[in-house]
């Protein structure tokens, strides 16, 4: 039985990704995700210099809804240095067959800035680079301009492919737009070589109806959780309709089944963030565990050829 | 599951010191000594609190001034004003049955273990409770404290103001080294510590106990925004852990394994800050 998968001509050892800006604060926090069965991580957005992100409530949930308003804090380029150096001289002395890439995600307010970030990110040496550019919490921008607009997206896209290197450049779309196959392909022919789908849907909006105040510091925040399943897995099928690249869809993903089923609409790899919430950082193993189960029982022997299944029918 | 803040009064407000006051809270929280609450001002932030006291009927959270938060928490809210609170949060220490235990609380850190000095003598234990401050007037609980039964109070200042002049693990080591000796059915080897204060102290207490052989707790503090696990801010080096979820009550071998224990800690970006 296989769950390796290729993706960007990176092998991870399992499907399960870390989104990016869930744990990531510390080097060794993703470390200790690895050690609980991802088979990727995603570092938080970097951005150049720090970044202070908004003030609590940042983030909460119910059994239905995650929601967050973190405002993308950051350290800047030399602290993503120290920490995922760190990451990645550990996951060098690891057998390679347990080996895990890491997936830098990078932030930027400018074209300018996106290609200074892309240089620095460079350095540092992850197996691939995500581009942010549909963070819904920075500043007031909903997103905007980047991810929002096909030129926007991939005027973004080919600054950063021109100081990435060799490196595979994929960029996290925002669910939250007309029509993302539109958006998706601008991306491609920019140089994008996998997409991202998608962030946080919304921006939503929590009262406390004792105190009649939005509860967010931010009010507004990215709408993430088991609720958004159904969405995002529209949101997969979309992109993967529209372009040849390949995916990271995520959005609601909770168990094994979840992942076979954002695979089957498009997704190669799937992305768990607030699954962390609901599962603890455990979710990982236990997800990769549920997975195995469901090839056992269906007898597929390589998980990859289930990519884009239903999408073919 | 459900992490979204319900909105409290303030049923009453104590002064404890000059800097420190108590804010009581009606309702059945179910938290256990050792445990936190996230508590929200609407318009202004959101900050972890340790619990103090909770029983079925009401609990306590004993704040002191320190930061624009707390600042503006002692100015503005007075009995019957509101709060959000979310929690409870983290492991909490462990409550043991018929132990003879020490707690070792430096400044505010006698907060969180009145409490747990408070359900361990409901289980049985006798307790020492050693108290240390800079001085007389920033020591907390202390009069509380000297009325529990079966809890024997010893007081630490750094100016000798009260009790005695120096540290509070130098009454550690004392008391630890007296049991080891002592017939009284409590040997050496049935002895707990539990310490909730600044992280050099407790890195001491941690380096007495190791030395004695005596199980320790400790309560690591980092800059938590979340309270779920997820946001990664409090993640502690080496363990690669969030202290909200795994913490922030560590026993002494696994607080040993974080890299920078007592040298430093992160802010809210996760950049390093010396202790």
């Amino acid at each position: 039985m296989n769950m390796t998968i290729n993706f960007c001509g990176v092998t991870f050892p399992n499907p399960t990704v870390l989104a990016s800006g869930i744990l990531g604060v510390v080097g060794d926090s993703l470390k200790n995700v690895v050690i609980n069965g991802a088979g990727g991580v995603t570092s938080k957005s970097v951005w150049l210099t720090r970044h202070d992100g908004h003030p609590g409530p940042v983030m909460m949930g119910t059994q239905n809804f995650y929601i967050n308003a973190v405002g993308l804090p950051d350290g800047g380029i030399e602290k993503a240095r120290e920490e995922l150096k760190k990451y990645m001289e550990w996951n060098e002395s690891q057998p390679e067959e347990k080996q895990v890439p890491l997936i830098g995600n990078i932030v930027a307010g400018s074209i300018k800035d996106f290609a200074e970030i892309a240089k620095g990110m460079r350095q540092i040496g992850p197996d691939i680079i995500e581009v942010n550019i549909s963070c819904p919490n920075v500043e007031d921008e909903f997103g905007r301009p980047f991810a929002h607009c096909a030129i926007s997206a991939g005027a973004a896209t080919e600054i950063v492919k021109k100081n990435a290197g060799k490196i595979p450049v994929i960029v996290k779309l925002s669910p939250n737009v007309g029509n993302i196959g539109e958006i998706a392909k601008a991306c491609e022919a920019s140089g994008a070589e996998g997409l991202t789908v998608a962030n946080t849907f919304g921006p939503g909006m929590v009262i406390d109806i004792d105190t009649a105040e939005p509860i967010l510091a931010n009010k507004v925040g990215g709408v993430s959780g088991p609720g958004i399943k159904p969405l995002a897995v529209k949101k997969v099928w979309d992109t993967a309709s529209a372009v040849k690249i390949p995916i990271i869809g995520m959005g609601g993903v909770m168990t094994g089944r979840d992942v076979i089923e954002f695979m089957m609409a498009g997704a190669s790899l799937v992305g768990i963030g607030a699954g962390v919430y609901y599962r603890g950082v455990e979710v990982f193993s236990s997800v990769v565990a549920e997975i195995e189960e469901w090839m056992v029982e269906n007898k597929v022997a390589n998980l990859q050829n289930i990519v884009g299944k239903a999408l073919k029918k | 599951m459900n992490d979204i803040p319900r909105v409290l009064k303030i049923v009453e407000v104590r002064m404890e010191n000059p800097m420190v006051k108590t804010y009581i809270f009606k309702g059945n929280l179910g938290a256990k000594p050792g445990q936190f609450v996230n508590v929200w001002m609407p318009r202004v932030d959101e900050k972890p609190f340790s619990v103090a006291y909770c029983d079925d009927k009401e609990f306590w959270l004993t704040i002191a001034a320190v930061g624009p938060f707390t600042k503006k928490l002692h100015k503005d809210f007075v009995k019957g004003s509101k709060l959000g609170v979310r929690g409870p949060y983290g492991n909490g220490y462990t409550v043991l049955k018929n132990k003879h235990i020490v707690l070792l609380a430096g400044g505010y850190g006698a907060a969180p273990l009145y409490f747990l000095a408070h359900e361990s003598v409901k289980n049985g234990c006798k307790v020492e409770f050693i108290v240390g401050a800079k001085n007389k007037d920033l020591l907390l609980y202390t009069e509380m404290i000297s009325k529990m039964e079966n809890v024997s109070l010893h007081i630490a200042t750094d100016d000798g103001s009260v009790g005695m002049k120096g540290y509070n693990t130098l009454i550690l080591e004392k008391l630890l080294a007296e049991q080891n000796g002592s017939s009284d059915g409590h040997g050496i080897a049935e002895l707990f510590v539990a310490t909730c204060g600044p992280e050099v102290m407790m890195k001491s207490a941690m380096d007495i106990c190791e030395k004695a052989d005596v199980p320790i707790e400790v309560s690591i503090e980092r800059y938590m925004k979340c309270g779920t696990g997820v946001c990664g801010n409090c993640c502690v080096d080496g363990l690669g852990v969030p202290v909200c979820k795994k913490g922030p009550v560590m026993r002494g071998e696994m607080a040993r394994k974080i890299s920078g224990l007592a040298k430093w800690h992160r802010d809210n970006v996760g950049l390093k800050i010396n202790w």
